[in-house]
């Protein structure tokens, strides 16, 4: 089934995609000219499959639940934020904070991601294919950041236990973020990641970021402040 | 909030288009700054004659042409609305005095060789109509739609803000030791009309450059000098530049082909314009000044 963003709003094709009939067969849908809107397939909550032919706008695939949405160009600020569960791919680029407070689910990026990629990210899986800009990782506390090019700098600050692999070169740690051994159990993991993802990548070439979890207690040094 | 937009013609294909596109560019960005808009728009230079975009405010057409004409004679006025472009050879040092003690219930938004600049309260899809911007042709040209948080919705609180010849700025963010800057300015005998922050930056620019620094390295010298969330695009006669702020919450994105560059706040700005799909479409980095 298609929809052709020029002729229906955008309102109605997410109506129509929320409120899907369960009871029908069809459950492939594509969207043509997007123009950049926002909030484009936001709110999804089931188990379909959705291909846009262009660019989006803000939030796109927002709050996802089961849904595996494609998007063939690039996508604005917030891609799958808060996502629970599902699969978003970007063929292009991602704007800022993609990913953002995911819960769960898969956000694949082919190209690069700017600024806060995976901004306290809550348990998501993000893959990049390209490089993630400045503060990627923010406060993240759960789920994987996985990145095949650079990362830019301050990565990680303030993490909690969400765990970032970067094949790349890292411009610089953020407050708190830590390079950790890549040992067996991490190889592992991302073994298994790579593997449901279809991605074929050697996980051996990524070292891997986490927490030194110093700012999770307070300092008793600084007692004398007070 | 705030939209911003700019577009930068590489070749001459689309010059007689370029106000059409940056019409559409802001009926795109209505949506983040319904309170008022502004553009200006730059066409060939012109060797002889300087350009002065004038609003009239509440003065009439006829009374305005009445009382220039008592001080200047060779003029040619271009009516928009309630903007006029004056043309002379009269220098600024002059027409702007002139403007100051004789004609002051006009104001001055811009001047230059190049530049033409306009900009009203309302909502952008009007302002844009009112005054004809799609009939404009130009080599490029910057527009603003503002959503009003530091100061007033009145036209001297709208962008672009013009502080010096063929020179403009709009911003997408707020400055927050613009009250600071502006003293150390007037100190250095920088002019401003209005309590808006964006008029401190652009006299900071203006204020550089007339001491020789160039737009690059201006914008750069900000990065340490001015406080708080931006999102710059700064015209000049020969183009734009480009700078996000470091922290870069403020968005932009950029979309080259070989005809154009077009740089918005949002994408759905530039979703009209002509193979826009198959644009090198990138977000300009943090702290990075781009220049075309």
């Amino acid at each position: 089934m298609n929809f052709d963003l020029n002729k229906k709003t955008l309102r109605e094709v997410n109506q129509h995609l929320q409120n899907f009939d369960r009871k029908k067969n069809t459950r492939k849908f594509e969207i043509s000219n997007p123009q950049g809107q926002h909030a484009i397939c936001a709110g999804l909550k089931d188990d379909i499959d959705i291909t846009i032919k262009g660019h989006t706008g803000y939030y796109c695939a927002g709050m996802n639940q089961k849904a595996t949405v494609t998007v063939h160009g690039n996508v604005g600020t917030g891609v799958a934020e808060n996502m629970m569960s599902g699969k978003i791919i970007v063929k292009g680029n991602a704007s800022q904070s993609a990913g953002a407070t995911g819960h769960g689910g898969a956000l694949i990026i082919e190209g690069d991601a700017s600024s806060r990629c995976g901004i306290s990210m809550k348990g998501i899986d993000i893959v990049v294919k390209g490089s993630v800009g400045h503060m990627s990782a923010f406060m993240a506390q759960k789920g994987n950041l996985v990145v095949m090019g650079d990362a830019d700098a301050d990565l990680g600050d303030s993490i909690y236990e969400a765990k970032i692999f970067v094949k790349g070169k890292v411009k610089s740690l953020g407050a708190d973020c830590v390079e950790k051994k890549m040992d067996k159990k991490n190889i592992d993991e991302l073994t298994k990641l790579f593997k449901k993802l279809n991605i074929s990548e050697d996980p051996k070439k990524f070292k891997r970021y986490g927490s030194s979890r110093n700012l999770y207690n307070f300092k008793i040094d600084n007692v004398g402040a007070y | 909030m705030c939209g911003i937009v700019g577009i930068y013609l590489k070749t001459k294909k689309y010059e007689k288009h370029l106000g059409k596109f940056l019409s559409g560019m802001l009926d795109g960005m209505a949506t983040r700054g319904p309170d008022s808009a502004g553009f200006a728009v730059y066409t060939k230079e012109n060797k002889k004659n300087f350009k002065y975009s004038i609003c009239l405010n509440e003065l009439k057409e006829n009374d305005f042409k009445k009382k220039i004409s008592k001080f200047i004679k060779k003029i040619k006025l271009t009516y928009y609305a309630d903007h006029v472009i004056l043309e002379t050879k009269e220098k600024p040092a002059k027409i702007l005095d002139l403007l100051k003690i004789e004609i002051p219930e006009v104001s001055l938004v811009g001047y230059g060789k190049s530049i033409n600049i306009f900009k009203q309260t309302g909502n952008p899809k009007d302002v844009v109509k009112k005054f004809k911007l799609s009939s404009f042709s130009g080599t490029h040209g910057i527009g603003h739609t503002r959503m009003a948080t530091e100061s007033a919705i009145t036209t001297q609180g709208s962008h672009p803000y013009s502080t010096s010849e063929d020179e403009c700025l709009v911003h997408n963010g707020s400055l927050s030791n613009h009250n600071n800057v502006r003293r150390s300015l007037i100190k250095d005998g920088q002019n401003f009309n209005s309590e808006n922050d964006t008029e401190v930056a652009a006299g900071y620019i203006s204020n550089q450059i007339s001491k020789g620094e160039d737009l690059e390295k201006t914008l750069k010298n900000s990065l340490n000098d001015l406080d708080g969330f931006y999102t710059f695009i700064a015209g000049t006669k020969d183009g734009f530049a480009l700078l996000r702020d470091e922290i870069a919450c403020k968005p932009a994105v950029v979309a080259e082909t070989k005809d154009y560059v077009a740089v918005a706040s949002e994408f759905q700005a530039m979703a009209h314009l002509p193979n826009v799909n198959s644009a090198k479409i990138y977000e300009p980095k943090p702290g990075v000044v781009y220049h075309w």
